[in-house]
């Protein structure tokens, strides 16, 4: 039986994350996105439309030369249009993004975890016109604050949740570089050990670390590996022959290495020539 | 080094109890009944320090584990990349199996990273991918999967809601009708109310002497050059309008019902403005030629709004709030986006025939066109799109 459940919920009793159970047993969560990240999407589409048919609207000042009058018109139906479709046309099309909400990671998606339907896209946007009462969304604001899940009235009505999105790049088994010759292989006991002494969190601890190591300045890169190292080594002694002119970080990827990685015989890594 | 051997032998122990106990009698070896409890233990706790076996869980051969199942993952990113472009495709039979394969693939992939210390990008990597997925193979494609054609949808959809929910259409005429008979009354017995009635300038005045200054020919005159803004300037006003009393369904109703009563009481005080003033065939030949378009298409926007407001206060009366909504969602939208055409027809004609008036354009010509325009509304919103298979009951 597929389902929401509430998970995440903070002091305050806002929920930060939805977790959707699928039929097939599988468990995926949600972030929600918060009312402040909304409102800056919000004003980024705003400064998006403002601009757009600012450019539209100059283009549109040459049918003036023909008829003012028509031109007028076509600039007042033409901006109504703008302002209400953009967020319609955007949702539907681009599965719950407009351009300020990609820009910030934010996307609408429904309730359940379903598709989102051109109904919900549609009935969100129009109660725009409750949400910004009585001006600048106080309105939909103060109901995004009260609400669990930070849904504004149009978000309640169309079953619609605005979650954020952290970027999900591929997984990377490259991380490890697995053709460099890792000296705990070759001391099976230490392995074992290993295995036994490491917690996972200390496990995830590590691979976080080779993950992001690009990230961090070179100080604290150094730092890092150099305590996460001396914490591993700290956990079952280690003969000198597996560290000895290994640098701290090498001896950290050879670690999550022999944790994460089981070798068949014969398929690794022959030791370096000398 | 020692441990695996030790391990071998505590099993090897261990089997040959099983096996004297089934052949010997039970009473030899009742003093060693605990013995074989003592070599398991003794055994698993060898090849927990040997191997890890037992210990805290973590993965192993991950590198293996992604670079067998990434091809896959990638296969189904792309797949609902594609889906992503368009929201109206539909999959042929082969794909879309092959989709629901991919896609049962990635969720076991997810339960068995689950059950492991795994790493969390390929997790919150693979939770993206299966939420994507469950949103394509288990969310409704606008609930009929077929793509949104307008003219079936004007011709019988909208219609059709209508009638569905005509129900909240007469309590938005019932609330006009009340609002309007209370303006009117208002002001035949107090005409000094007609300034806090209605608060618009070009209604102020006395209605005779506008009369005679449109007849005149100096009332249309003053929108020459301007017909066209002043057709926009309408149809997006009286659609905000609209649009509003729909959305002020979400206070419960309270707030369309407001709005429904007040523009009752205007319609009402204009109309007893004129009809106290001698002005009944202007008055006609003003009002209905838009007013028969209009009006209703307001009343639309009521209706939706009570539909909603419907949704909302009825507790006990179904599934939950949310499921209530859900099931109102796609007719409020319907019944906004009708009220909206109609808007724009009423615009143009406000522009382009209402501020005409005799001699240019005779009365009788005007309440013509407006009792046409009148009873093909009708036969629109109350014959149009019927047939056997018009849904549900009225609500």
């Amino acid at each position: 039986m597929s389902g929401v459940d509430m998970n995440g919920v903070d002091t305050g009793g806002r929920q930060r994350t939805i977790r959707v159970r699928t039929p097939e047993g599988a468990v995926f969560s949600h972030r929600l996105a918060s009312p402040v990240l909304r409102m800056i999407a919000l004003l980024a589409d705003w400064m998006i439309v403002t601009a757009g048919w600012g450019i539209v609207s100059g283009a549109l000042g040459m049918l003036a030369i023909v008829n003012a009058d028509v031109a007028r018109a076509v600039m007042i139906i033409g901006y109504f249009v703008a302002s209400q479709g953009y967020g319609i046309y955007f949702e539907y099309r681009w599965r719950g993004h407009t351009i300020g909400k990609r820009m910030l990671r934010l996307r609408v998606i429904d309730e359940r975890g379903l598709r989102l339907t051109l109904s919900q896209v549609v009935l969100r946007n129009l109660l725009r016109a409750i949400d910004s009462l009585p001006f600048g969304y106080v309105v939909g604001g103060v109901a995004a604050l009260l609400n669990r899940r930070g849904q504004r009235l149009g978000d309640l009505a169309a079953g619609t949740l605005v979650i954020w999105e952290a970027p999900e790049p591929a997984p990377n088994p490259g991380l490890l570089q697995g053709g460099k010759y890792n000296t705990l292989r070759a001391h099976a006991p230490v392995v074992a050990r290993l295995r036994q002494a490491v917690s996972p969190a200390e496990a995830r601890v590590a691979w976080q670390a080779l993950a992001r190591r690009d990230r961090l300045d070179d100080a604290a890169r150094v730092e890092l590996f150099a305590r996460l190292a001396a914490h591993f080594k700290s956990l079952t002694p280690i003969p000198e022959s597996v560290t000895d002119g290994v640098a701290d970080e090498q001896f950290i990827r050879n670690v999550v290495d022999v944790l994460f990685v089981e070798r068949r015989v014969g398929e690794g890594r022959a030791p370096p020539p000398g | 080094m020692f441990l695996a051997p030790l391990a071998l032998a505590s099993f090897a122990l261990l089997t040959l109890f099983a096996l004297l106990t089934l052949f010997a009698p039970l009473t030899l070896f009742a003093p060693l009944a605990f013995a074989p409890l003592a070599f398991a233990l003794l055994a698993l706790l060898a090849l927990r320090c040997a191997y890890g076996i037992g210990g805290r869980a973590m993965i192993v051969n991950l590198d293996r584990f992604i670079e067998a199942e990434r091809p896959k993952w990638e296969r189904f990113d792309a797949m609902l990349n594609r889906l992503a472009t368009d929201p109206w495709r539909r999959l042929p039979l082969d794909e879309a199996r092959e989709l629901e394969h991919l896609y049962q693939r990635a969720s076991a992939d997810l339960a068995r990273l689950a059950t492991f210390s795994a790493e969390p990008e390929m997790r919150a990597y693979l939770e993206n991918l299966v939420a994507r997925g469950y949103a394509e193979i288990h969310g409704g494609r606008g609930q009929t999967g077929a793509r949104w054609r307008p003219g079936e949808w004007f011709l019988r959809t909208l219609p059709r809601t209508f009638r569905k929910r005509v129900r909240a259409f007469w309590l938005a005429l019932a609330l006009v009708l009340t609002g309007a008979v209370f303006g009117g009354f208002a002001l035949a017995l107090d005409p000094e109310a007609k300034a806090v009635i209605l608060p618009f300038s070009h209604l102020q005045g006395d209605p005779a002497e506008r009369v005679a200054r449109e007849e005149s020919g100096g009332g249309s005159d003053r929108l020459d050059g301007e017909r066209s803004t002043f057709a926009g300037s309408l149809m997006t006003h009286n659609i905000r309008v609209t649009l509003l009393a729909m959305a002020l369904g979400m206070t419960w109703g309270a707030g369309t019902l407001v709005l429904m009563f007040y523009n009752g009481v205007i319609l009402g005080a204009v109309a007893v403005d004129y009809m106290l003033a001698g002005q009944t065939a202007f008055l006609f030949g003003w009002l209905l030629p838009h007013g028969v378009v209009e009006i209703p298409a307001m009343l639309v926007g009521g209706q939706a709004g009570f539909v909603l407001a419907g949704a909302l206060v009825g507790r006990g009366r179904g599934p939950g709030l949310a499921a209530r909504l859900r099931a109102v969602a796609p007719d409020v939208v319907t019944l906004c986006a009708g009220a909206a055409l109609l808007l724009m027809w009423a615009g143009v004609v406000e522009s382009f025939i209402s501020q005409y008036h005799a001699p240019v354009l005779p009365y009788w010509i005007k309440i013509t066109f407006g009792a046409i325009e009148g009873a093909a509304l009708l036969w629109f919103l109350g014959r149009c799109g019927r047939g056997k298979k018009e849904e549900g009951g009225k609500s």
